[in-house]
């Protein structure tokens, strides 16, 4: 007889389990030793309370009435969840605050693509530490955690949240029109993007700059390209790749295309990649005014890493060695 | 492993010569694609070959690093996911070919679509797109029901299965040939090369040296 659990989730076995465990317990020793205290946090919380700041992907998709019929959700991220947390047990502390979890979330999935519903994260927000310095740091656990993790092969894409908004307020494009290029910038849809430029009343310059420069990736010589309207979030980068230390600078690339799904990001955003898997294994960014809406205006960075998917890397990247042998 | 680095996906059934001109003129040789159609795998020159709606699938999926395949499908497999991961598949350029026209047709004469919604309050629409077609009918604000078929559209109004159908015309022939008529077209559908969002950080270099060399062409 079989019984069927809902598309998305898993049963978890003692083989895969183990793999998982070693591979967590590798992570945590990592966020440990660069000084960040693991905590929890529930699954389910208040609708009211985790929708207070900008979500945009991270939206909770699963709701629940409790027995007085306040509207509970499943959390789709920690990050929020965290910021609550500082908001209400560390009112008075002085930052910068270190936090690491390992904790499963919940999303919507789109039914046969193969995507989870329940996933769990693996990632560290650090709070009250401005960028560039704090992002510096967050982009260095998160290289020393895949060191440790044992994945030979990722590279870390960095781009910055302002920068395609400070690019359309540079060049004057009308305020109706930019969720518009954002949005088809964000699903990776240039030739919407171009269709959309045309439809603009702006100069020939202007329009090339709006389709080349969310192009640019690849190494940091790119930073040096880009003229004046993005100078301010290049220079970001710049900074932050001044401050990486050689091994964690060779992993990098400079993507100033980049956006992440949650609407909270305010600067530099980060995502995993590596060859093996199609998708991000991990991302992250800076969101400073998120802690604000928690009653801390304080400025925060963070990642996750997605377990399963890194795992995934992990076995890939063994079958590639063993092929090579 | 290929002169370009990469794994490319391409549609077999009507895009399919205009792809392999196009890669032609990029330098990809394309002759044992087009005279061996059993092999599905070229690995020597980079290219597998598939039907035109798996080729999102197996690019979102990262097995192939590009594809070629249409807007229609692009539109009716839609591009966010819901899970906040972001999008599946990145949109890089506009090919040009394989033009064709979504359109809203019925039977020739007072159209049954229309009487339908004004008597039945709903009209019956079968396609091979559902999902476009319900997003169309739902922005204009009126009420279908979607009827999913695999084959030979034309057939659906003819026998009475439905009032209209939502589908892919290129130059009108097979709808006048059955007797149906254009209501209303819904969108141009071209040819679109698509990268796998990952492929597009990692092998930055190599796709816009092929994007650079598509441009010049």
């Amino acid at each position: 007889m079989i019984f069927p659990i809902p598309s998305g989730t898993r049963d978890v076995l003692p083989d895969e389990m183990g793999e998982l465990r070693t591979l967590t317990e590798r992570l945590r020793a990592v966020f440990s030793k660069a000084g960040y205290g693991e905590v929890y946090t529930p699954a389910l919380e208040y609708e009211g309370v985790i929708t207070r700041g900008p979500l945009g992907g991270a939206r909770p998709a699963y709701r629940v009435f409790d027995e007085n019929g306040e509207v509970l959700v499943l959390r789709s991220d920690m990050t929020v969840p965290i910021a609550r947390l500082v908001g209400s047990r560390y009112q008075a502390s002085e930052p910068p605050l270190r936090f690491a979890y390992f904790a499963h979330c919940y999303r919507g999935v789109r039914p046969q693509r193969g995507q989870p519903r329940e996933f769990l994260q693996a990632g560290i927000e650090l709070v009250g530490a401005a960028a560039p310095g704090g992002t510096a740091e967050a982009v260095t656990v998160l290289c020393n955690a895949l060191d440790a993790a044992g994945l030979m092969r990722y590279r870390v894409g960095i781009g910055d949240a302002a920068l395609y908004p400070a690019l359309m307020e540079a060049l004057e494009v009308p305020h109706e029109q930019r969720p518009r290029l954002l949005s088809e910038l964000g699903h990776g849809d240039f030739v919407g993007l171009e269709n959309a430029l045309a439809e603009l009343s702006i100069d020939e310059r202007s329009l090339e700059l709006l389709l080349r420069v969310p192009q640019l990736r690849g190494g940091p010589d790119i930073l040096h390209g880009p003229p004046g309207p993005v100078a301010d979030a290049v220079a970001g980068l710049r900074s932050i790749h001044a401050l990486l230390a050689a091994d964690v600078a060779e992993r990098v690339i400079f993507d100033l295309g980049l956006s992440r799904a949650p609407g909270y990001y305010t600067g530099a955003v980060f995502e995993v990649y590596d060859p093996a898997v199609g998708m991000p294994i991990g991302g992250g960014g800076r969101y400073d005014h998120l802690l604000g809406q928690f009653g801390r205006e304080l400025p925060a960075v963070g990642f996750a890493l997605e377990v399963e998917k890194l795992h995934q890397a992990l076995a890939a990247e063994e079958r590639l060695a063993e092929a090579v042998r | 492993m290929s002169s370009t680095g990469l794994t490319i996906a391409v549609p077999r059934g009507a895009l399919f010569d205009d792809t392999l001109d196009w890669l032609e003129r990029l330098g990809v040789p394309t002759g044992e694609v087009r005279t061996n159609d059993r092999k599905l795998l070229f690995e020597d020159v980079g290219l597998i070959t598939m039907r035109p709606s798996d080729v999102p699938t197996y690019v979102a999926a990262g097995a192939a690093d590009l594809g070629v395949t249409g807007k229609d499908v692009l539109m009716e497999q839609g591009d966010a996911a819901p899970n906040g991961s972001g999008r599946d598949v990145y949109e890089l350029r506009d090919l040009g070919f394989g033009r064709c026209t979504m359109v809203v047709a019925s039977v020739a004469g007072p159209d049954r679509a229309a009487e339908a919604l004004r008597r039945l309050g709903v009209i019956r629409v079968a396609t091979k797109y559902p999902r476009v077609a319900a997003a169309h009918f739902e922005r204009t604000g009126r009420q279908v029901e979607i009827i999913e078929v695999k084959g030979s559209v034309e057939l659906a109004p003819l026998t009475g299965l439905v009032e209209a159908i939502v589908d892919l015309t290129a130059t009108g022939t097979t709808l006048r040939e059955n007797n149906l008529v254009i209501r209303e077209t819904l969108a141009v559908c071209t040819a679109r090369l698509i990268a796998n969002p990952v492929a597009h950080k990692l092998k930055a270099a190599a796709i816009d040296e092929l994007l650079e060399r598509s441009r010049a062409s």
